[in-house]
Formats: C-alpha cells, sequence, structure tokens
C-alpha cells in the first residue's frame, strides 16, 4: 500500500533538518511537558522520531483511505440541505480517520489536548494530505485557523475553543464577501452590541467561504459603525452551537469539489470578539493569511508531487514508437523540470516553515516570561525572514503546482484530456492555488518591500556564504551571477524612481529573486544529500539562470514610455 | 457497566503481495521476503472491540498473541489503536504448533487472565486460512461462538446477551447469543481505525523482554532505560508454557497432529476466455458448467 510519507525520501530529509533542534527546544521548552503529560517528548531526538512516526501515521491514512476516495469525492462533492452542509460520504470517511488518529489541533499545546507538534512537521503532513485530495486538505488544513485564536483569543476562550478543535472539529475563516475579495478593507458584515445579552450579533453575508458550515469560524466584520477602511474591522469567534448562521448554497467549482465553498447568511448570530476591536484586518487577519499563505504553499508542494509522481509513471509506462516515451528527449525534459520545481519549491516550503517556527516559538515564550536580548534579535530576525519567504513560497509553489499539472496532461496526451485519468482532477484543483488567499499578484505586492529594501540581496549574499560541495561549486557560482542580475535590475528600477514602473515590473523581480533564493537551498540540500538532489539541482539552475537571463533582459530593455503600449 | 474484551491477534508474513520470491525451494513461506504484519481479520476484530470500548466506557481491551519475541509488535500496533493492555505467549514449547495445539495455548492463557465477556478474532489468518482457532478456543473453554461476525449491534449487559450481524453466503444473519462469547470476525466488517498520535507516543518505546535482551545483547544501553519503571505499561508481559501452566506434551510440535507432507506451487493457467453478461441466463450457464467440471459444488 502506498505510504504517502515513507515513499517520498524527500521529506524525511527536510524533517531533518539541523534548524529542527532549535525549534524543538522552544517549542519543547526544554522538553518540560515530560513529566505532565505520558505521550511528550523526552529530549531532541525521542520529539524527531515522535515526528518522522506521526507523518508515517499521516502518510499511511493518505495512502489507504484519502487517496483511493479522492476521484469519488471530487464527483460526489458535498451538498446543502436546510442550511447545512453535507460532506462528499468519503470527505466524512477521511475526516473520521484523521480525528481517530489524533492528527487535529496539532500545533496546539498538550494542556488543550493537541500535540505541541512545531509548524514544519505539521506542514508536511498538510503537504501529504493534499498530494492525495487538495480539497479535502482544505477542510483538515483549517484547523491552523486556532493559531489566531490562541496568539489573540483570550484564556477564557482558550479553555472553551482550542480542545474542541483537538478533538476534531472543523473551523473556517470567514473574510471574503461579495464586494469584499483582495480588498478586504471594504468588509460590510455588520457587528453589533447587544447590551442586553452582553454578546455581539453579526448581520450580513459571507461569499466563497471554505468549509462554510464549520463547527468554529473566525468572522471579520465591521463593529465601528460609520467606519469605511479596515481600522472598523475587528475579529470574532463564531461558534455553530449557537446559530444563526446559515448555509445559503454551494458554489459549483472547477476543482477542489470536495471542499464547500459557501455563501452564508448571518442573521443575528450571536458572537464573541477575539482579541481588541479595530485590530481585525490589521493585525490578526494579516497573522491568519499568513499561516493561511503556508498552507496553500504546502497544498501546492503536494499537488507538484501528485502531477508528477502521475507524469511520471505514465512515461514510463506508455510505449510510442517502439519504446517508453519517457526515453524521448521531449518527454524528460519536462519531467526533470517538473521534479526539479518540485525539490527547489519544497526547500522553499521548508525554508520558510523553519523560520516561522523559530518566530512564532519565541512569541509564545513571550507571553510566559520577558526574552533575553539575544531572543529578542533571534525573534526578530526570523520574523522578518518568514515574513520575506512566505509571499515567495505561496505564489512561486502555486506557479508550480499549476506548470507541473499542465505538463502533467501534456505528457498523458490525448488521454490526459480525457476525465480517467487523475491528471485532470490535478490541473483543475492546482488552478486555485495562484488565486486563493492572496492571487500571485498579490503576493508580489507583499514582497515587493523585501526586493527594494535589500532584504532578498542580503539573504542572497548570506547563502552565498554558505559552504557548498565541490560539485556545486560550479553552480553557486552561476547563481552568484544570477543574484548581481537581481541586484543590477532592482537598482535600476530603483534609481527610475517611478511607481508604476516599479508596479509594473514587480513580478519579474519577485520571480527573479525567488529563483535565487530556490536556487542557493537546492544547491544547499544537494551538498548536504547528493543522492536525492544533485540532478535536480542541476536542472534547477539552468532552468533558473534562463529565467534570470529573461527578466534581466526585458527589465534592462524597458523603457517608461512604453507603458502607454500596455495600458488599456 | 463495562466489558472484559480479550481480541486474539496474530502476527502472519504478509502474503498479499505476493512475489516471486516469496516461497523457499522446499516450499516453506520465506519469511524474510514477506514482512510481518497484524493479520487483516484480527485488525477487524480489534475495531469491532474498541468500538464496545467506545459504547461501554470503563471496558478493556486486551491483546493476546502468540509468536516469537518481535511478535510483542502486534501488542505495539493494538495499543497505538486503543488497546489497554497485552500479553505475548512465547516459548520455544509453543513453536511449531498446528491448531489444535495453538487453540490449547490460547485457552490456556485466556484461563490465565480468568475475566473475559468477550473473545473476539478474526476469522482467520492469511498464512494457514483455516479458520479453526477462534472456533477450538471456544470448545477448549465451552463458550458459545459466532463466527463471521460483521457487525456487533448490541450487548446488553444486565441481561448478558449479545446480538451480532453474520455475513453469510448471500446475505446476513442476525444472531444472539450468552456472555461469555468468542466471536471470529469477517473481513468485510469495519476496517480497523488508525494508528492515534498520542497512544503512538506514549507506547513507541513499550517492548517485550526479548526485545529488550535483543537490544543489549551486544553491550548495549537500554534506550531511556529508567522510564521502564516509571511507567510499567512499557513492559509488555510475556508469558511462557510454565506461566499458563500448560502441558508441554499439548503444546507445539508435540501437540500437532498436522504433519504437512508436501507442499505444491500451484499455477492457475488461463487458456481461454469467455465474455459474458449479467443475464440470468448467461449466469445459470456458468453455473451449469462450473458444476458440471467440478470447479464448484
Amino acid at each position: 500500500m502506498a505510504n504517502f510519507y515513507t515513499d517520498i525520501p524527500e521529506l524525511k530529509y527536510h524533517l531533518n533538518n539541523p534548524m529542527m533542534e532549535r525549534i524543538c527546544q522552544l517549542k519543547e521548552r526544554n522538553y518540560r511537558d515530560k513529566n505532565e503529560f505520558d505521550y511528550a517528548p523526552q529530549d531532541y531526538a525521542d520529539a524527531m522520531d515522535s515526528y518522522d512516526k506521526i507523518l508515517e501515521i499521516t502518510g499511511e491514512i493518505t495512502g489507504e483511505i484519502i487517496a483511493p476516495n479522492a476521484e469519488g469525492v471530487d464527483e460526489e462533492g458535498p451538498r446543502c440541505e436546510n442550511g447545512r452542509v453535507e460532506y462528499a460520504s468519503g470527505t466524512k470517511q477521511n475526516l473520521d480517520a484523521m480525528v481517530k488518529a489524533g492528527l487535529n489541533g496539532m500545533t496546539m499545546p498538550r494542556r488543550f489536548g493537541g500535540l505541541n507538534f512545531p509548524i514544519t512537521p505539521y506542514t508536511m503532513c498538510a503537504e501529504i494530505v493534499a498530494a492525495a485530495d487538495a480539497g479535502f486538505g482544505n477542510i483538515w488544513s483549517l484547523q491552523d485557523c486556532i493559531e489566531t485564536l490562541y496568539e489573540f483569543g483570550n484564556e477564557d476562550q482558550h479553555s472553551r475553543f482550542i480542545p474542541r478543535i483537538c478533538a476534531g472539529e472543523t473551523m473556517s475563516m470567514d473574510l471574503t464577501e461579495p464586494d469584499a475579495g483582495s480588498d478586504l478593507q471594504s468588509v460590510m458584515l455588520k457587528a453589533t452590541f447587544d447590551e442586553a445579552n452582553n454578546c455581539w450579533r453579526l448581520n450580513g453575508v459571507k461569499r466563497f467561504i471554505t468549509n462554510g458550515d464549520a463547527n468554529l469560524h473566525l468572522v471579520l466584520a465591521r463593529s465601528e459603525e460609520g467606519t469605511k477602511d479596515g481600522r472598523g474591522l475587528s475579529m470574532f469567534i463564531y461558534d455553530k452551537n449557537e446559530g444563526g448562521v446559515d448555509v445559503r448554497r454551494i458554489e459549483n467549482k472547477l476543482g477542489i469539489h470536495g471542499s464547500p465553498t459557501c455563501e452564508l447568511v448571518y442573521k443575528n448570530a450571536k458572537a464573541e470578539l477575539c482579541g481588541d476591536r479595530k485590530l481585525g484586518l490589521i493585525k490578526y487577519v494579516m497573522a491568519l493569511m499568513n499561516g493561511a499563505r503556508l498552507g496553500i504553499a504546502a497544498q501546492s508542494v503536494g499537488l507538484s508531487q501528485a502531477a508528477y509522481n502521475e507524469g511520471l509513471a505514465y512515461a514510463k509506462e506508455r510505449k510510442q514508437f517502439g519504446k517508453a516515451i519517457i526515453d524521448f528527449p521531449a518527454v524528460y525534459d519536462m519531467l526533470a523540470i517538473m521534479k526539479a520545481k518540485l525539490d527547489a519549491g519544497r526547500a522553499l516550503l521548508y525554508q520558510t516553515s523553519r523560520y516561522v517556527d523559530i518566530y512564532k516559538a519565541l512569541d509564545d515564550i513571550a507571553r510566559e516570561r520577558k526574552l533575553t536580548p539575544e531572543e529578542r534579535q533571534e525573534q526578530k530576525k526570523y520574523a522578518k525572514l518568514a515574513d520575506a519567504f512566505t509571499p515567495l513560497a505561496k505564489g512561486m509553489n502555486s506557479e508550480y503546482a499549476n506548470q507541473n499539472a499542465y505538463d502533467c496532461i501534456q505528457i498523458h496526451g490525448g488521454s490526459g484530456f480525457m476525465m480517467e485519468y487523475a491528471c485532470q482532477r490535478i490541473y483543475r484543483d492546482a488552478r486555485i492555488t495562484s488565486i486563493y488567499e492572496g492571487t500571485t499578484q498579490l503576493q508580489t505586492v507583499a514582497a515587493i518591500r523585501y526586493v527594494t529594501n535589500g532584504s532578498y540581496i542580503a539573504t542572497l549574499r548570506n547563502y552565498e556564504a554558505v559552504p557548498c560541495s565541490e560539485e556545486m561549486q560550479p553552480l553557486m557560482n552561476r547563481v552568484k551571477e544570477m543574484a548581481n542580475k537581481f541586484d543590477a535590475c532592482t537598482n535600476a528600477v530603483k534609481e527610475a524612481q517611478n511607481q508604476e514602473l516599479l508596479d509594473f515590473v514587480a513580478r519579474r523581480l519577485y520571480e527573479m529573486a525567488a529563483v535565487c533564493v530556490m536556487s542557493h537551498l537546492i544547491i544547499q540540500d544537494a551538498t548536504k544529500a547528493p543522492e536525492l538532489f544533485a540532478k535536480s539541482a542541476q536542472v534547477y539552475v539552468n532552468y533558473a539562470e534562463a529565467e534570470v537571463e529573461k527578466h534581466f533582459n526585458f527589465i534592462r530593455k524597458f523603457q517608461a514610455d512604453e507603458l502607454e503600449a500596455y495600458r488599456k | 457497566m463495562s466489558l472484559k474484551i480479550v481480541v486474539l491477534a496474530k502476527q502472519v508474513p504478509d502474503t498479499r503481495n505476493v512475489g516471486k520470491d516469496a516461497m523457499n525451494a522446499d516450499g516453506t513461506i520465506n519469511r524474510a521476503a514477506l514482512p510481518a504484519i497484524f493479520n487483516p481479520e484480527d485488525l477487524n476484530a480489534l475495531e469491532q472491540a474498541l468500538r464496545l470500548k467506545d459504547t461501554h466506557p470503563g471496558s478493556t481491551v486486551t491483546i493476546l498473541t502468540m509468536g516469537p519475541g518481535r511478535a510483542a509488535e502486534i501488542i505495539r500496533e493494538g495499543l497505538y489503536r486503543g488497546a489497554d493492555n497485552g500479553y505475548l505467549l512465547t516459548d520455544r514449547a509453543f513453536a511449531g504448533a498446528d491448531t489444535l495445539a495453538t487453540s490449547y495455548a490460547i485457552a490456556t492463557a485466556i484461563r490465565k487472565i480468568g475475566e473475559y465477556d468477550l473473545i473476539i478474532g478474526g476469522r482467520q489468518a492469511i498464512d494457514g486460512d483455516t479458520a479453526q482457532v477462534g472456533p477450538q478456543v471456544a470448545e477448549k473453554l465451552g463458550l458459545s461462538q459466532i463466527t463471521y461476525t460483521e457487525d456487533i449491534l448490541n450487548v446488553d449487559e444486565t441481561a448478558r446477551r449479545i446480538t451480532v450481524k453474520r455475513h453469510i453466503d448471500g446475505g446476513v444473519e442476525t444472531v444472539e447469543g450468552p456472555l461469555p462469547i468468542v466471536l471470529t470476525v469477517n473481513g468485510s466488517a469495519a476496517p480497523c481505525r488508525p494508528r492515534n498520535a498520542k497512544l503512538l507516543q506514549k507506547y513507541k518505546r513499550a517492548l517485550g523482554a526479548q526485545e529488550k535482551a535483543a537490544i543489549t545483547k551486544e553491550g548495549a544501553e537500554l534506550p531511556y532505560a529508567e522510564l521502564y519503571e516509571k511507567f510499567p505499561y512499557l513492559n509488555i508481559t510475556e508469558w511462557n508454557v510454565a506461566d499458563v501452566e500448560g502441558d508441554t506434551k499439548q503444546c507445539g510440535l508435540s501437540g500437532s497432529p498436522t504433519k504437512v507432507k508436501k507442499i505444491e506451487n500451484i499455477v492457475f493457467q488461463a487458456k481461454e476466455s469467455k465474455t459474458l453478461t449479467g443475464s440470468d441466463h448467461d449466469i445459470e450457464d456458468l453455473i451449469v458448467e462450473l458444476l458440471a467440471n467440478h470447479t464448484i459444488g
């Protein structure tokens, strides 16, 4: 039987990254839980052994239950009945297995019933699940909304809500409205304080809400009457047990059919404030979205892996002109680039998740005690890296998932266009990844400040100082040259002092930064584990260098007055 | 109100994906080529037990297995899924047992366990496919038995009665029996729940005495040795013949009247193929043909 963890040795390689020692030490507070909980780790080696074993359980459930159910779930989909969502039968089985395996509320502290997992191994579980069924991945992965409730809710809310999520109840984040998509400042859902019952009441409509009939909702709503911008928005917790929110309909989508995308009607729904008033968008939703973006990056890597697996299997099996099509350069070129994007993208994903792990663990420690000056510095450093890397990981991996899904169908030829093969589902499922939780265009907006303020080039220069193997040295030299070109383009655009020009070429600068970062990461991986990554490093740097060259040429030759030809 | 449940489980070679090297030249199983797994229908049995534990709080599920030291893995697998404890029957004297000697050993171990309301095992093991051990255990203990269990519909603890859905040819049958009782569970019953992340972390270091001895044999220290005193549940109980007060003559090879004379490899070859529709007429023709050539009946 397939095991989506043990079948992919690259995952174990990333789990065993040396940064995990610091992450575990912080997350486990020097392993203090061992005296209180019989399932807490004794030390670092013990914690790592448990992550490995729990990933193996996830891989087994994924291989034996979720993957075999995926086609049926895609066809059946969820139904809306009397204002409630009924999941597809396969979805119910999947969820039941994950809950029985205790894989909910994974990152929450043990005192609430969680596993106290760092973000990194949790993200690996999310990748694995998404590789089998990206739609189910959403329902299960939305458990990470609890991070935001944990960070900003009060103790009473923690004790009432977190154990329920650890026990397997599901979550949703209710942000989007018919007139507030990318622009969340325009959210209109109305929150009014009900003096008589000492609670908040929500009224209005939310749209495109993933898993909208969840047990627990985090809701962005306008609590400050008369305001029009983000400063009038607060975040609320809505508990389905209280009633007042109905599902009006489930959207009919191109992909991720198993994941119910709902239109919600709030009719005087009782809710409670999470955190402080007016910080809903500017603080809490930003935190929520950063977590969700990492989740979509993981989903994208899972889909890239699935596309690669399907493409590879078909290319080996399909014979034309007397040989397997994988033996034709035109086909093995596609497969090699798919694998290189997958490996480079995954390296970026877990580098990002490790950065997030360190700063979040330090944030959490800061709620218990004052950080030392060294810890404060460490927190700041990794928070900044995490902020800079998250839009790269989300944007690039979602684009790669789409590209890999496209190539996967191409390898299948005419058969790929038929509905019998899994590649068509992967292709449809991948399409949303570069759209939701912020389009690639918005990831560029989030990332461009790290281009112009020199963060990426500084990180690249730091990576250049990381020793690499002799075999990787020629590639490293080429990547240094690529960084020089990225730096030259950045400086040229900055010197032009033209905001529209900067916005126009931002995506190109963003991609240059991203492929340089990924080139370094894959070289580092190939240095440590050449048997896994040497080929991908070679293929990826070839690809990335050509990408950089393309953007370099474009930006160098582009004149601001040419913008007129693009404007409509 | 609670139940004491014993689950019979066996570690078997995984015969579901048999490759070319699955058999030795002498016709015996090449165990090295086949990974050792939890017998699939015993997992169905464990799930039935765990469901009773869910619906009858305070119930306990005990895994009983027989095999070499490494069969303690079956008990760990049971603990990861929600069993409370386990016993490994292990002794050279138990080796080479046929179904008669096996059921004797298991019955003596169950007497040693003492208190039980239900004894649940898989219908049969995939290495022998005899389906005899469960029924023989029931006979030896003088208990009622229900075979081919697909679902336990109800256990009435006051009346000491159980209602079970059986999987039989052409349909299902609902039957009732008294407690204590032996059930054997069919593969069509609900699949077993996955291993639980917390239970896995709690029990992952649980070891039997032979496994511990194997680790320390070369002079290595037992990792986290201090935990075995702190958490007694990490020590998997091993029982030998003397522990269960068994009669050595009735155990293992000496207690086994079955002698294997010869094993042959049979290769099925399709000489011709035939396409049939689902019509009554075609099905009738096929059955008549299969009866005539003694493939069935």
